[in-house]
């Protein structure tokens, strides 16, 4: 296998592979993620979120494409950058808004907000602010589905930065000796935080070059197009599932804002972020759908309706009250309270 | 009943969970094959087969964090860190993570996992495996930290704790392997959040914690053959939740309070002990309440020096004995 950027069997842009309603879902998909959190960011700027979060404007793909891919019981273990995540696999708009806003109705009451959203209900095991944290935590929710033979897989989501803190080694050490049904994709994005990943790494791809110390291919992937992203997503998915073990997947994508909401990101070069724009994967795939013979007027349908979505869950967000200060002390224990007491 | 040394009442009572739940899983470093390095695992492999009694690499984040995701999903795994100085390398895991995905889910997140470890002075191993760390499980919300003194508690706690629907840090004392006593026969169930009153006694009261409980205990005979003073001994065996009730009740019963720790000295659980009591039962006190403690210091290697830092029973009859403040 090449470290150029793949595209698996029966690709093609037209390729038939993907059917038509699978490409509508992906475009829905995109476009719940790109409003909404177009949507969270109107909202920073009125001041009506607190606290930080990081948006992955120019990332969607990726989510879109996997979550596609995934059954409905997988597990999906994201970062903090875990608004697009989280909502892929189902989430309620309202919920994820309601959790920034830190309201009653949201996904977790107020008391993770953005950077830990978790939706159990819909596979997304939780949002991880403590880079690299996460990677054994989805390999040992891969050991369980093995345990328990419901073949279910883990796919876990992390940014270019985390591939240089030991968690990651130790997870994937574990994961090949384990052979766990667990994916790996890095979600390269060029700056690890503020800083770009190649001038902090000893490779040039940080997961893809480090795949063969794990005895993995290294797999390169563009993670603007959502189709490769779901084309590949199927594949290690079901060589997962199959009991084939883990992978690595290296996909290159970008995000058009900072780090977090107090990033300006005026250390990116002239011009990088212009070039990046052209391969929005939103627009681009709109594209690619009109090319492939889908209807304008189906396309816009589906714009206006995911915007109505977004715009009503905005509304039930904000109608929601605060969350009372009654839940600070709840949920630490499963008896729901937090005595230390007994 | 069956006289166990207290590292084979740890794998009778991994044994009896295993034997009793499928979802019971075990891994770490060398449980397996050999056993465990203090040998408290030993015939697990043999009898519940690889796929649940797993030897892990040298990866304490990978160990914590496979059993975070599998307690998550449905298993109760219980996770041995070989010696508790190795929090150090995957406090993240326990602080960050598992001690507060329940929290910050809302309660969607259920963690019914037990992460053992061997704690504590005795093997002359140093700073670096063999200090007292239950005061740091303690010190973070949403950990319950258990430490038990006798065999019979090892396992009777140690299924309480595999049972119990949150993480738990499970303390065994590596001073404390080789020593035996009695289990009862059959299925051991015990409660977290009891202490127990091993000694009654009406001049003062010692709180101790595991390798410290037979201290105090020794203690507490010396005193009352050569000084007629009478010693309550309490053993709290496990911190969090804490039995403050047996504590207040036992304070005010002597009205002197001392606490004998393996923490060194700031912010040792005594510490906190102590803010209770002052708080809850300061009228019942006639003294000053006396916390004998490590010195605040890494611990020390040489036989000599280990055995000069860590309260022992010399020290805590002689602290005794000294006139009230």
């Amino acid at each position: 296998m090449t470290r150029k950027e793949r595209t698996p069997r029966g690709a093609g842009e037209g390729g038939s592979d993907i059917p038509r309603e699978v490409r509508l879902a992906l475009f829905r998909s995109l476009l719940e993620l790109r409003l909404l959190e177009k949507r969270a960011y109107d909202l920073f700027l009125q001041n009506l979120v607190k606290g930080t979060s990081h948006l992955s404007l120019g990332q969607e793909a990726v989510a879109a494409g996997f979550a596609q891919a995934m059954r409905p019981d997988d597990y999906t273990f994201c970062t903090y950058r875990g608004h697009a995540h989280t909502l892929a696999r189902g989430a309620s708009m309202a919920g994820v808004l309601g959790e920034l806003l830190g309201r009653s109705c949201g996904l977790m009451g107020g008391k993770g907000g953005s950077m830990h959203l978790t939706s159990v209900a819909h596979g997304a095991m939780g949002s991880y602010a403590i880079v690299g944290a996460h990677l054994p935590i989805a390999a040992g929710a891969a050991w369980s589905a093995v345990h328990r033979g419901t073949d279910q897989v883990s796919v876990c989501f992390f940014g270019d930065g985390a591939t240089n803190i030991g968690a990651f080694h130790e997870a994937l050490n574990l994961a090949v000796v384990w052979k766990l049904p667990v994916v790996f994709v890095c979600e390269n994005n060029l700056y690890m935080e503020y800083t770009p990943i190649r001038s902090v790494t000893a490779v040039e791809h940080p997961a893809a070059d480090r795949a063969s110390a794990y005895g993995l291919p290294p797999v390169i992937l563009d993670g603007n197009d959502v189709d490769a992203v779901f084309r590949l997503a199927r594949e290690v998915i079901a060589r997962a599932r199959g009991g084939g073990g883990p992978s690595l997947v290296e996909a290159k994508t970008y995000r058009h804002g900072g780090h977090s909401r107090a990033d300006p990101a005026t250390y990116r070069p002239a011009g990088e972020l212009e070039e990046w724009l052209e391969r929005d994967p939103v627009t681009t795939y709109r594209q690619r759908l009109a090319g492939l013979g889908f209807a304008e007027a189906a396309l816009r349908e589906l714009e206006a309706s995911v915007q109505r979505a977004v715009d009503e869950a905005t509304e039930t967000a904000k109608a929601s009250p605060p969350s009372p200060a009654a839940v600070v002390e709840r949920d630490v224990w499963a008896d729901g309270g937090s005595s230390w007491r007994s | 009943m069956a006289e166990l040394t207290y590292r084979e009442a740890v794998a009778a009572g991994i044994a009896q969970e295993m034997a009793r739940d499928d979802r019971v899983v075990l891994l770490g470093e060398d449980v397996g094959g050999s056993g465990g390095v203090f040998k408290a695992t030993v015939g697990l492999l043999d009898r519940f087969g690889p796929k649940r009694v797993r030897d892990t690499p040298i990866s304490e984040q990978a160990i914590v964090g496979a059993a975070m995701g599998a307690a998550m999903t449905g298993l109760r795994p219980i996770a041995e860190l070989m010696f508790s100085d190795f929090f150090g390398v995957c406090w993240d895991m326990i602080a960050n993570e598992i001690a507060k995905a329940r929290y910050m889910s809302a309660g969607q997140m259920a963690l019914p996992l037990v992460i053992r470890t061997a704690n504590g002075s005795g093997a002359r191993f140093g700073a670096q495996h063999s200090q007292s760390v239950e005061n740091w499980a303690m010190a973070v919300p949403g950990l319950k930290v258990v430490a038990p003194s006798t065999p019979a508690d090892v396992k009777g706690l140690l299924a309480a704790a595999v049972r119990d629907p949150d993480p738990v840090i499970f303390f065994e004392h590596k001073g404390l392997y080789a020593t035996k006593g009695e289990v009862p026969d059959g299925e051991l169930v015990d409660r977290l959040g009891t202490a127990r009153v091993l000694r009654q006694g009406t001049d003062v009261t010692l709180v101790a914690l595991a390798a410290m409980v037979p201290r105090a205990l020794r203690a507490a005979e010396r005193l009352a053959s050569e000084d007629g003073i009478s010693a309550t001994v309490v053993d709290l065996r496990s911190l969090v939740p804490l039995d403050v009730k047996t504590l207040l009740a036992e304070t005010a019963r002597t009205g002197r309070l001392y606490t004998v720790e393996e923490n060194p000295r700031l912010c040792g659980w005594g510490a906190e002990i102590a803010s209770i009591v002052a708080e809850e039962a300061f009228y019942d006190l006639d003294g000053p309440i006396v916390r004998i403690t490590t010195p605040h210091v890494p611990l020390p290697a040489a036989d000599a020096l280990e055995d000069a830092t860590v309260p022992s029973v010399e020290r805590i009859v002689e602290t005794v004995r000294r006139p009230a403040g």
